[in-house]
């Protein structure tokens, strides 16, 4: 309607979401003309009100608006996703100890993984995640033993569980038979037997044999331990334990444009930085969220802007944004102090002091908030 | 003004620089001679400052506290390795020519490398591109000591190839801050006597600094060395007095060095050396620079006072007169001071010194009191006792957000506690089980307008993290509003302008005869509309232009942390308003409930007796189930979850169907539960507990879980020995069917109690973990800030964000995180 033409010319005066609210607002009161004008300007008004004030020390407010709140969450892991079959996830405050130290493997890496138009239904969105999981040998299989008369293993097949991930048993025996390996697998009856390729092979030979072989990888992608389909508001989804997004992106009905990982470094690497910003930021908000603590989603945009406005993605810490401080003096007060002063000396390097520590340390104002401006108060004379 | 520090630069040392700044060469290991006098040119010497209270400096003539100590110098027999760069020595020696002391590799290589030094390091040339000489292979043999091809490297001659090398090269490496071969110690600073006093005991025993201990030995190797140097005693002596010598020094830099045994006093307790000095918490950079102890502050336990401002903070009298403010003697409060000064030190508004403008400082004491008040003149400065209106800083730990540091305004009060409404018990977390609290006292005019224009804890309300009011009503507040704004409360007109007036407000006038307790609460509501849902899920609260029309004011209305009405007050008139209304509504719910009487008794909690049959005839129907389940499951029968085992998908069954129990026991018992008794009214007002709670002690207890399971650990196969091994069933592994009010089998209680310690131990662990994250994020973040021209920087100038938060908003102004769409 109208509404949005009104709101459409404020150009660059509001922020899209404010505009999209104020055109909701606008159409579930359905104001007149001037009332609608009267409401933009308020709006305007209250936007002015509400930005930031030059010299605001975001960092710290921030920080502690995400570390309070991280004193009341839990430290146990959950189960998630689907009503009882869940996904386990890391959940609570050693999730976002892990987002923000940007760990190279995380505890439980897991995808969320859309599909296209045509496999938005239960029965296609189960094939698909049979595609993904990862097949074993172990998941087939109802029994092993060990022939010691023949020198062969042999496994039972479990015809549902191999029904389940849509395989058969010609199947099975081809994946048994790919790769480099030290036997032949063939199918006698509802029986895999392997046969070692050397005739001179000891019983632990065939234990070791039968271990490898039960863990050998028949079907899915590789490292991806379970995938659960969920329907939330007529969207199939599929949740996974276990991340290969580069794999998993290629699989037909997997749709590329929206399927995430968990993991930031691996959408660092798939998708970028920019994806992996969105992630820090997603999964951070998630996790105090999840605990049902209210925290501004501002507050974690900071802190994955930090993370990654260098290109790559960098911890929270030691290794990472604190140990790169431009000051020597800030970073000698955070940790391994007489390193830093050692460093600094043979580089010669030089502090600035332009921000808050070093002050604190030399007992000079602070350049933030009010110490940004020389501002001298003069009592009155009296007379 | 004083001098402004504009930037700080990190270099070496050079020997030449060592001897300038020094006062003089330490040889003599004796700290005092016969006299008890410090010796000459002793580790003590009078030259590098004093120590002993009025004591004039040799060097600078300046008295204890104002004479910041001098720098001497030993005068190494043998040259020895800096232990802190023996890294760097190590890279040098790998990365020089051994003939013609260039680096090793051509300059085209060396301009692409990042870090040429330690790339060339891990090079190991074999052949110098330059001179074409064959290199050696150097080797470094822990903790300091060198081979070049095989052969022993001493620090004198590490530092002969080192002078050889061209200041060229050392910048090709990116080294700014000095000479290489300044990294071969030939003279060692001695720190002046001020940053090692030594100390008196009660026996007039003098105990020395291990800073001094370890200079000592230090010197006294040293002249060992130059004596056996001298008389010409073998090599292998020297060398292994040498050896010694580095490894004094050594452990003068650090007394942590792996592979280094510490040198310990005679005590046998490790000496603390420079490094230990400057290191983690209590060190200098943590424990003194970063976080310093202040002056005009005190700390004691805290108590509630209902009746004093969410701004106030009682100060006990005896603190207000040992904390002062410094004030300025004017033509207008000359009379006044005069007055104070007059009282003495002892007696309440008093002062306890007097400033002259030629810096003169005296102590005001009872005999000179009124001499001193008839001295005083315009332009003095009189030190005075804090009084009632004074701005203070209060803070308790841990800090954990701005929040926990607010200022107050003062207000005297006999007793020995901090005072604090309890409105502002959330912002800081406190309690009163013996909760301690610090004030602090600005002491300057630009500190107090600070505090008072942004610290101030009305400016405080509503809190950076979501955008809404973190102060409000909690408990009885809450549950006296909810009561009060309850239909069926009714006032005669006295009673009513009693409680008003009771409450703060002496100007409200009602005019009818009688009065609900909705109007009374409407005397306090500011002009203003709005409409929420309630905590309690009645019907929704709608206030039309400061008068509550429909509802009870509950939790989601006034709470901290909720607080719509709050919000909104605090956005339509201010934080002043809001003050004043949070005073008002306080302490007329404590009125009303005084006068109401509010109490609890177990008897709250009655349940019907057919309610609780329905309650044990549902947890029979679950446990029956449970152990259909667990036959079903020992026969195979078991319908599996994916991604569990068969024992994983039993569990979740039975706890899920325990869980069912649980719910509509909470069901029962709300439904059941006399709907005016006290109980119920705190769970519903949202003041204290839940329906939860409630369920627990008149209900069912239920399942007790370690580690979201239910409980299995304990003995072999079972949980306590009088259960059957193997035994599945909700009874053996933590399920408590008795509730709290019939009481627990000893087996329950056990398991109830294996619950509660995991939560001692969780807490306990996460205070832990989330300090330090705290700490880093805090670390990683403090450098950003909204520039003027509205991007958030960090201290390199490098843009973090165009707009902060993406649309410029700050959360600390917001409504919940948005910019209020309303209509007026």
């Amino acid at each position: 309607m109208n509404y949005e033409k009104k709101v459409n010319k404020l150009e660059g005066k509001l922020p899209e979401r404010v505009k999209n609210r104020l055109i909701e607002k606008m159409e579930e009161e359905e104001l007149k003309g001037q009332e609608a004008d009267e409401l933009i300007e308020n709006t305007k008004k209250e936007y002015k009100r509400c930005r930031f004030e030059a010299g605001e020390a975001i960092g710290v407010i921030a920080a502690q608006s995400i570390s309070e709140p991280a004193t009341q969450m839990t430290m146990r892991t959950y189960h998630v996703a689907g009503s009882a079959q869940g996904v386990e996830i890391t959940q609570g405050l050693p999730r976002l100890i892990e987002v923000v130290d940007a760990r190279k493997t995380i505890k439980t890496p897991s995808m969320d993984v859309y599909l296209e138009e045509e496999y938005q239904n239960e029965e296609e969105a189960r094939n698909v995640a049979n595609e993904i999981r990862e097949t074993k040998l172990v998941d087939i299989i109802t029994e092993d033993r060990i022939d010691l008369l023949n020198l062969v293993v042999e496994f039972d097949i479990d015809k549902e569980a191999l029904k389940g991930v849509n395989m058969d048993k010609e199947e099975a025996i081809g994946s048994l038979n790919k790769g480099r390996r030290k036997y032949e697998a063939e199918l006698d009856g509802n029986v895999i037997k392997i046969v070692p390729k050397d005739d001179d092979v000891s019983v632990r030979d065939l234990q070791k044999i039968k271990n490898k072989v039960m863990d050998k990888h028949m079907k899915g992608i590789k490292g991806i331990s379970q995938a659960v389909v969920t329907e939330t508001q007529g969207m199939w989804t599929i949740q996974t334990l276990g991340t290969n997004l580069k794999k998993v992106l290629k699989v037909e009905g997997v749709n590329p444009k929206k399927t995430v990982s968990s993991d930031p470094r691996e959408m660092e690497k798939v998708f970028g930085i920019e994806a992996c910003r969105n992630t820090v930021l997603k999964e951070g908000h998630k996790t105090i969220k999840d605990q049902g603590l209210d925290v501004d989603i501002r507050h974690m945009m900071l802190v994955a802007d930090t993370m990654t406005v260098d290109g790559e993605l960098k911890a929270i810490g030691r290794y990472g944004i604190a140990g790169e401080k431009g000051s020597v003096l800030a970073r000698a007060s955070f940790e391994v102090t007489v390193r830093h002063l050692t460093d600094a000396a043979i580089e010669g390097e030089v502090d600035d002091l332009n921000s808050t520590v070093e002050n604190v340390i030399i007992n000079q104002t602070v350049p933030v908030g009010t110490g940004m401006y020389d501002v001298v108060y003069k009592p009155e004379r009296s007379e | 003004m004083p001098h402004k520090i504009n930037k700080i630069e990190f270099k070496i040392l050079s020997p030449q620089q060592i001897k300038e700044m020094a006062v003089g060469e330490i040889t003599d290991p004796t700290l005092y001679d016969k006299s008890g006098y410090p010796a000459e040119n002793g580790v003590m010497d009078p030259r590098m400052g004093v120590i002993d209270p009025g004591m004039k400096c040799r060097t600078c003539g300046k008295s204890i506290g104002s004479c910041p100590g001098h720098f001497g110098y030993i005068d190494l027999s043998r040259p020895v390795v800096h232990v802190r760069y023996v890294k760097t020595v190590y890279k040098f020696l790998r990365a020089t020519c051994q003939e013609c002391h260039k680096p090793l590799g051509d300059d085209e290589e060396i301009e692409e490398m990042e870090d040429p030094l330690y790339e060339l390091y891990l090079k190991k040339r074999k052949k110098c591109p330059h001179c074409d000489a064959e290199q050696d292979k150097v080797k470094r043999k822990r903790p300091h000591n060198f081979t070049l091809g095989g052969r022993q490297l001493n620090p004198r001659e590490i530092r002969e190839w080192f002078e050889n090398i061209s200041d060229e090269t050392i910048k090709k490496f990116g080294i700014n801050g000095g000479r290489p071969e300044w990294l071969i110690l030939t003279l060692l600073p001695v720190p002046p006597v001020t940053m090692r006093p030594s100390i008196t005991l009660q026996s007039s025993q003098r105990s020395e600094d291990d800073l001094t201990h370890k200079l000592v030995d230090l010197i006294r190797i040293n002249q060992r060395l130059a004596d056996n140097i001298e008389i010409g005693a073998p090599d292998f002596i020297i060398d292994d007095l040498w050896e010694l010598l580095q490894y004094h020094v050594s452990t003068f830099f650090d007394n942590n060095l792996s592979s280094v045994p510490q040198a310990r006093h005679r005590s046998g307790r490790a000496l603390k050396t420079l490094a230990q000095r400057l290191k983690s918490k209590q060190g200098r950079f943590r424990g003194n620079l970063a976080g310093k102890r202040v002056d005009f502050s005190s700390r004691t336990v805290i108590s509630p006072d209902p009746d004093i401002s969410i701004n106030d903070v009682g100060v006990p009298e005896q603190i207000a007169k040992e904390i002062t403010i410094p004030e300025k003697v004017r033509e207008d409060n000359l009379k006044e001071l005069k007055s104070l000064v007059k009282n003495g030190p002892e007696n309440h508004p008093g002062a306890n010194y007097l400033k002259r403008p030629d810096g003169g400082k005296k102590k005001i004491t009872e005999d000179n009191c009124e001499k001193i008040s008839e001295e005083l003149e315009v332009g003095f400065i009189v030190e005075r006792h804090l009084q009632n209106g004074d701005v203070a800083l209060f803070n308790r730990q841990p800090s954990l957000h701005r929040m926990s540091l607010m200022a107050h305004r003062v207000r005297i009060m006999p007793g020995k506690t901090f005072r604090l409404n309890l409105c502002v018990c959330d912002p800081y977390n406190a309690d009163f089980d013996g909760d301690e609290m610090n004030l602090h006292v600005p002491q300057t005019a630009e500190a107090r307008a600070e505090a008072e224009e942004l610290m101030l804890v009305q400016e405080n309300i509503r809190s950076p993290r979501f955008g809404g009011p973190i102060i409000g009503c909690t408990q009885d507040h809450i549950s006296g509003l909810y009561l009060l704004t309850g239909d069926d409360v009714e006032f005669d007109r006295k009673t009513a302008q009693e409680i008003v007036t009771q409450a703060g407000d002496e100007d409200v006038v009602f005019e009818s005869e009688t009065v609900t307790g909705k109007e009374v609460f409407s005397k306090f509501i500011p002009d203003l509309t709005v409409v929420f849902d309630s905590e309690s899920g009645d019907e929704k609260v709608i206030i039309e232009n400061g008068e509550l029309k429909q509802g009870r004011i509950d939790e989601a209305a006034v709470g901290s942390f909720a607080g719509k009405l709050t919000e909104k007050i605090e956005r339509k008139h201010g934080t002043e308003v809001t003050k004043d209304f949070l005073d008002s509504i306080s302490r007329l719910s404590l009125e009303y409930l005084n006068r109401r009487g509010f109490s609890m008794s177990i008897s709250d909690l009655d349940i019907t007796e057919e309610s609780k049959d329905e309650i044990t005839n549902m947890i029979n129907d679950a446990e029956e189930d449970s152990h259909r389940l667990i036959q079903n499951f020992e026969e195979g029968d078991i319908d599996q979850i994916p991604g569990q085992t068969k024992k994983e998908s039993l569990e979740s069954h039975i706890n899920r169907r325990l869980g069912q129990v649980q719910n509509s026991a909470n069901d029962v018992v709300g439904n059941d539960l006399p709907q005016k008794s006290s109980a119920v009214n705190m769970a519903k007002s949202g003041a204290r507990g839940g329906m939860v709670q409630l369920s627990q002690i008149a209900g069912v207890v239920g399942q007790q879980t370690l580690e979201g399971n239910r409980i299995h650990r304990g003995y072999k196969d079972r949980t306590l020995s009088l259960f059957e091994r193997g035994e599945l069933s909700p009874k053996a592994h933590g399920f408590v069917s008795s509730s709290f009010k019939s009481g627990l089998s000893p087996e329950e209680f056990y398991f109830l109690v294996m619950n509660g310690r995991e939560g001692l131990m969780d807490t306990s662990l996460r205070t832990r973990k989330s300090g330090y994250m705290e700490r880093r994020l805090v670390n990683a973040l403090q450098d950003l800030k909204v520039e003027t021209d509205g991007t958030v920087r960090d201290n390199r100038k490098t843009i973090i964000q165009f707009t902060p938060g993406e649309d410029g908003v700050d959360p600390a102004k917001s409504k919940e995180g948005d910019v209020p769409i309303e209509i007026e």
